[in-house]
């Protein structure tokens, strides 16, 4: 029993190992699968084109796509088409990631983020406002008015995966 | 028996039909060999080299023309040194085609390579995509990389509209011709054309208003890339996203079958909606085409003054009540003694809820009336088309008669396959009061003046009269089948009347009855004219009368007020009117009961197409709360009077009319769910072969039996023409004819073929509008039957000279052939 009650006193004057959330945070890793955004490229034009691939990829049907046409008066993203609904149900998603793999533009990403609760079903339903990132700099938030023949492709050059 | 071609593919020993194109061989024989610019409705042209194969020939004895062998006794093959293309190569006995081989592979390759040079690749935004030719075959044999220099692609317009309906995305197109050449050689549109050659070819549209044609929407399904597409699907779903349903085309007496595709989505508030329509084969009606209204006619189910409560008229308003309390008014009603009671149905409704309204009629001695503004369902129910006749059979030997129809306008997939048939060689004889787009395929045009319709078909008797008279009327009884098509171009009831007792007589004098294609074809005006004969109703010539005399009148899916003013009058008189509606149409602001119905993508049912088919169709949409369909309501009615009529499903309907009903005997709707096999063996997991349209998993339906079929007497009645009085009347003679895209209830919501609609004018001859001193656009007020309306003129110097011509369901008020004053109104000089 004595060497029993050594132990734990032995534990208890250890360093606690127990890290004080949320006060502290640990860093995620750098290929950690948390919450998503919607991307944006420079110019504030959104990334998404709308084109439900991630929906399609998706194993916990957690997506939902509608696209919508764009015009040069408004503009969302580059070429013809634009994501007009885009929702993520968060309590369905299982973190994988094939959204992100699957996207032809770039636009889904998971980032860092794991803090998530919800009071009810519904709010577990990210929206696109949510999802979608601000813009950065001095750059303009969509619809955009664009000059006629700027942005006729969709699809950007993309390159292959770096790391 | 055609002869009989043995060949091998892959291993494979395969018998064909002589002339068999190999991609076709390989078809039945399940190998699938890729093609673009093929489609086995149309001629090969060889212009894409996706079908490129390994040809091997038996070979012969230069000297003495022996077949030589191998040294095992089997023939020698010997393989040409290069790939052959498949679709255009026709098999050959002891021929042997390898389809799998290395070289074949590289010749797939190198062609899919070539063919991507320019090929944007941005299937994500591209509505074909997931449906798309070159996206399955590029994953089928596609190289992974190209060799070409990537900042070498040609771009070019990306959203080119052809007209309203169709986009074009000319870097997506692969330049197979499929859509130049269906326009030309299959719909003879030829309103696409090529213009410039190798890599700047283009699409271009020739017409106005743009890719003018009635069927422009195939060239969607027929394209194997994203280049056309509909406007009406523009980025409105992905395919694997959608839902499929299966459903029959609501718009005419043809029966298109088709597919709705459904999605819930968060645009339209979470509902399911129907988000595009799409052939499905049945190469007993429609092939694998639609024609626009059809794919395009689906938009009023989404119309939002749809009637959800039964209404009942207290203190001369409707307001709405419960169904309890509906019924028992109505019931009240007809049990008071010795009432009249008519029921007019229209040929919207489906066979069940016919026959569930004619018993519950039959039980009160009640009139069973069609609103229709033809005759002849019964003599089309006795010598009808025979069972197993079918369009696509006819050819030499056939002679086709079609009188009194524009049928382009009034029954376009009937067109079609009536032009076909003349191509294939039979004899194709038109008579009509003015040109009809059948006239350029007759081999016979006959010309009256509109009234002398059945005087026409019995000149052709008569084999008397002009000469172009007697020759037809040579060709048409020398024939070995014949069948006469007849339609309501300037017709009312009473002409119809006449024309179709004519017509009847003419075939049964030739005899062309009671066998497969030979008969009596009627276009109707409506889905289900003929299965509404079926079930015991009859157009009325004095519905006016009828109308003012009941006590009672039922009215289901039919809007006499609103279509003609007369018949509002006539309504006024009725004491206690029923109306069984979708929407709140004239007829129901004047109704004392209102019954709220289902559309008929809510539910299911069947329809009995003019060729007798009976098809079903199945529900699509979740019907929305309130509303019960016809049959329902009409059984739940004939319940409180004492009927066993049956309410609970259209299936137990059948049941009972099957027994009830001459000709319906083997209907039963899992009959009607059986497949048949037909060629071409199209599917949706190989659309390369034909296109995206859907195969027919869900049943061809029943061509239902003749009188004649059965072998029963026929009791055609008299024959015997009365002649038309004269009339006497002052003004101009306005006849009715039939535009496919008129101001109907059901075409209206549909936005997208807002600019298509029929003007609302009156067609006359340059020589009749000088005569009231008018000019191509002016602006008249007609005056008809005591009503006042405005319409607009418009010249064309092919109609007749001493008659106007004006659309049905277009606005003007007219079933049948009507003198009308008329006065030009002066345009008020701008402020
Ligand atoms: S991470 Fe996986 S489960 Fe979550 S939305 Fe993306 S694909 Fe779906
Ligand atoms: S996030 Fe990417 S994959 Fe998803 S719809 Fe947008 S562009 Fe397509
Ligand atoms: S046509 Fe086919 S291959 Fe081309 S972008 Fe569209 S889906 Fe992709
Ligand atoms: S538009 Fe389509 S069907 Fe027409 S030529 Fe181009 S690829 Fe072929
Ligand atoms: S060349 Fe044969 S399919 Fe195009």
């Amino acid at each position: 029993m004595l060497k029993g009650l050594f132990t734990t006193l032995k534990i208890a004057l250890e360093k606690p190992v127990t890290t004080q959330y949320p006060e502290q945070r640990r860093p995620v890793h750098t290929r950690f699968k948390g919450r998503h955004t919607l991307k944006r490229y420079e110019n504030g034009l959104e990334k998404c084109i709308g084109c439900a691939l991630c929906a399609a990829a998706c194993p916990a049907d957690a997506i939902f796509v509608e696209a919508s046409e764009n015009t040069d008066e408004e503009r969302y993203s580059p070429g013809e088409r634009y994501a007009s609904t885009y929702e993520i149900n968060m309590l369905r998603c299982i973190f994988c990631g094939f959204c992100e793999d699957s996207c032809p533009t770039e636009a889904i990403v998971l980032g860092d983020q794991y803090e998530m609760s919800f009071g009810d079903r519904h709010s577990s339903i990210y929206t696109k406002e949510l999802l979608l990132e601000p813009v950065s700099g001095d750059a303009e938030t969509t619809p955009q008015k664009t000059k006629p023949g700027e942005f006729t492709r969709s699809v950007p050059v993309m390159q292959d995966p770096q790391d | 028996m055609a002869d009989m071609v043995t060949l091998k593919i892959d291993q494979q020993i395969v018998t064909v039909p002589a002339g068999t194109l190999i991609v076709n061989a390989a078809r039945k024989a399940g190998i699938n060999i890729p093609v673009f610019c093929y489609h086995p409705k149309m001629e090969p042209v060889g212009m894409c080299r996706m079908c490129l194969v390994e040809v091997g020939y038996p070979q012969r004895d230069r000297v003495t023309g022996e077949l030589v062998k191998n040294e095992d006794g089997t023939t020698k093959i010997s393989f040409a040194p290069k790939l052959e293309t498949g679709c255009t190569t026709p098999v050959v006995e002891g021929m042997e085609v390898r389809t799998t081989t290395e070289k074949s592979n590289e010749g797939r390759k190198a062609i899919l390579e070539f063919i991507l040079t320019s090929h944007p690749l941005d299937c994500p935004i591209c509505d074909k995509g997931g449906e798309c030719a070159l996206q399955d075959l590029t994953m089928l044999h596609g190289p992974g990389k190209s060799r070409f220099i990537y900042d070498d692609k040609k771009l070019f317009a990306k959203h080119v509209p052809l007209g309203e309906m169709i986009l074009l995305d000319r870097e997506r197109c692969i330049q197979c011709g499929l859509c130049v050449r269906f326009q030309h050689e299959v719909v003879d549109d030829p309103v696409l054309h090529f213009y410039q050659r190798g890599r700047s070819l283009e699409i271009r549209t020739y017409s106005e208003p743009g890719f003018d044609s009635i069927f422009s929407g195939n060239t969607t399904d027929i394209c194997p890339v994203g280049a056309l597409t509909t406007v009406d699907f523009h980025f409105a779903a992905r395919p694997w996203e959608m839902e499929r349903d299966p459903s029959i085309c609501a718009h005419c007496a043809v029966g298109c079958n088709l597919i709705y595709n459904i999605r819930r989505e968060a645009k339209s508030g979470g509902k399911t909606v129907i988000k595009r329509a799409m052939p499905r084969q049945n190469e007993f009606v429609n092939e694998l085409w639609l024609c626009d209204k059809g794919r395009l006619g689906y938009h009023y189910v989404a119309a939002a003054e749809r009637l959800t409560q039964p209404l009942l008229r207290k203190d001369e308003k409707l307001v709405p009540v419960s169904w309890e309390e509906a019924y028992q008014r109505v019931e009240d009603k007809l049990r008071a003694e010795q009432v009249r009671l008519v029921t007019l149905a229209g040929g919207r409704l489906t066979n069940e809820d016919l026959f569930n309204f004619h018993q519950l009629n039959q039980s009160q001695n009640g009139k069973a009336v069609l609103y229709s503004q033809m005759a002849g369902g019964d003599l089309t129910a006795q010598i009808g088309l025979g069972k197993g006749s079918n369009f696509s059979d006819m050819g030499k030997g056939t002679a086709i008669l079609v009188v009194a129809s524009d049928l382009h306008e009034e029954a376009p997939l009937w067109w079609l396959r009536v032009k076909q048939a003349a191509q294939r060689g039979a004899i194709l004889i038109v008579a009509n009061a003015r040109p009809t787009r059948l006239d350029k395929f007759a081999n016979h045009v006959l010309r009256y003046e509109y009234g002398q319709e059945a005087a026409t078909i019995n000149a052709l008797l008569d084999g008397k009269g002009k000469d172009e008279f007697t020759q037809a009327a040579k060709a048409f009884s020398e024939a070995e089948n014949g069948l006469v098509i007849y339609g309501s171009d300037g017709l009312g009831l009473n002409g119809s009347e006449q024309l179709v007792k004519a017509c009847a007589k003419l075939l049964v004098e030739r005899g062309y009855y009671g066998k497969p294609n030979n008969g009596l074809l009627a276009v109707w005006d409506k889905p289900n004219i003929q299965g509404a004969w079926d079930m015991g109703f009859h157009p009325d010539r004095n519905l006016k009368g009828t109308l003012r005399e009941a006590d009672v009148a039922m009215i289901a899916a039919a809007d006499p007020a609103g279509d003609n003013p007369i018949l509002a009058q006539a309504l006024e008189e009725t004491d206690f009117v029923i109306v069984f509606e979708m929407f709140m149409t004239e007829t129901a602001k004047m109704a004392d009961v209102v019954f709220p119905v289902q559309a008929q993508i809510e539910r299911e049912g069947t329809y009995t197409s003019g060729e007798r088919r009976v098809q079903r169709f199945d529900i699509v949409l979740p019907h929305i709360e309130g509303p019960k369909s016809d049959y329902q309501i009409a059984a739940q009615l004939g319940r409180l009077m004492g009927l066993s009529t049956e309410d609970r499903s259209p299936v137990l309907v059948m049941n009972k009319i099957n027994e009830k009903v001459k000709g319906y005997q083997e209907i039963t709707y899992s009959r009607l769910a059986e497949r048949a096999e037909q060629w071409p063996l199209i599917s949706r997991a190989d659309s390369y072969y034909a296109g995206t349209g859907y195969e027919n998993e869900y049943g061809v339906g029943i061509q239902i039996s003749s009188s004649a079929d059965r072998g029963e007497e026929l009791s055609l009645g008299t024959l015997i023409l009365v002649e038309p009085q004269e009339e006497v009347a002052t003004g101009i003679k306005v006849v009715p004819v039939t535009a496919l895209y008129d101001r109907g209830q059901l075409i209206q919501p549909s936005q997208i073929l807002a600019k298509r609609l029929t003007p609302q004018v009156l067609l006359m001859h340059p020589v009749l509008s000088k005569k009231y001193q008018l000019q191509d656009g002016d602006q008249i007020k007609v005056k008809v039957a005591g009503n006042e309306i405005v319409s607009g003129v418009k010249l064309d110097a092919d109609v007749p000279q001493d008659v106007a011509l004006v659309a049905r369901s277009n606005g003007f008020p007219i079933s049948s052939p009507v003198f009308v004053q008329i006065q030009r109104l002066v345009p008020e000089p701008e402020a």
